[in-house]
């Protein structure tokens, strides 16, 4: 796998990212706000499937939601091109991809069920459940993102 | 020798410097907690300038979402001491920083105003899926300022105005 983490990092925009001073920064920045929005709207949806006070947002914050995933993804791909062996060799990078990858499948599949769902058609359990799966993912996500700078 | 120096050189300071693990959890935590803090701050923002959440009534969503975000500010607060407490003299002489904490008072006196004139008459446009010009202006205001906080934020770890 290793030549294939090398063609990244030889990329064009790999390339223009890594040798600008300002680009990576000002990405990073854009990434960060829109993770900020993501957790924002993650925790919207899954605090009342765990049973608290808050208002049920339904189907109003989806677009947010997709635009604040969309917003992550277009940055993190020009930040990690630009240092894809670095990531190579970081455990944290594997794990924040394959929890990414989960969260979001689990997030247009599943738990789109039950945040669309009539309230009090889905039983409490199954709500928790549900909440609680996508919070572990989601703070797993964020956590090893945060390590890809230190291992 | 100046105070910060001095703290500098105390052994907490130290420690978090030097540790291999202590010094990213609380980064980490302060990263996380940006998303509990900003996020709900950042739902009361859109639903006043009427970009979501726009059945919920504007005092719903500020009663129910502002006690999490403080929870989050709470954590941000404690770590974002520690991390400063890590390298005083650095964070202190960074224009970043500077900026940032600029930006956070200004954050604080935007809420302050809106929720002793504006807010005040709620119950008037509680239910308005676009709240008055006043109130998106407040929200609006917030959404920036805290971009900036977190740009500024995130800058400070590259010091470029600094010898």
């Amino acid at each position: 796998m290793e030549p294939l983490f090398r063609w990244f990092e030889a990329t064009a925009i790999g390339t223009v990212v890594r040798e600008s001073l300002w680009l990576f920064p000002v990405i990073e920045c854009v990434h960060l706000l829109a993770l900020a929005l993501l957790g924002g709207v993650v925790l919207a949806g899954d605090l009342p499937l765990l049973g608290a006070k808050l208002p049920r947002a339904g189907r109003q914050l989806e677009p947010w939601l997709r635009g604040a995933l969309f917003t992550i993804i277009a940055t993190g791909i020009p930040m990690f091109l630009s240092e894809a062996i670095k990531c190579y060799f970081s455990p944290p990078f594997f794990y924040k991809m394959a929890l990414l990858l989960l969260a979001t499948i689990y997030t247009f599949t599943w738990r789109q069920r039950v945040t669309r769902a009539e309230p009090g058609t889905v039983r409490p359990r199954i709500e928790q459940l549900t909440g609680a799966v996508s919070l572990a993912l989601w703070f797993g996500v964020g956590f090893s993102g945060r390590w890809i700078a230190f291992y | 020798m100046t105070f910060l120096q001095w703290l500098e050189n105390t052994p907490g300071s130290v420690y978090i410097r030097e540790s291999l693990m202590f010094y990213p959890l609380v980064e980490t935590a302060h990263v996380l907690a940006l998303c509990l803090f900003l996020g709900m701050i950042a739902l009361l923002d859109l639903r006043l300038v009427g970009a979501g959440l726009r059945t919920v009534p504007v005092s719903q969503v500020a009663a129910r979402f502002l006690p999490l975000g403080l929870a989050g500010f709470a954590v941000m607060a404690i770590s974002g001491l520690l991390l400063f407490y890590s390298g005083p003299v650095k964070a202190a002489n960074n224009i970043f920083f500077q900026v940032k904490m600029a930006l956070i008072l200004l954050t604080g006196l935007n809420a302050l105003l809106f929720h002793f004139t504006i807010y005040k008459r709620v119950a008037g446009w509680d239910l308005a899926p676009s709240p008055p010009l006043r109130a998106k202006l407040a929200g609006a205001l917030s959404l920036v300022l805290w971009c900036g906080v977190v740009i500024c934020g995130r800058m400070q770890a590259y010091n470029w105005f600094q010898h």
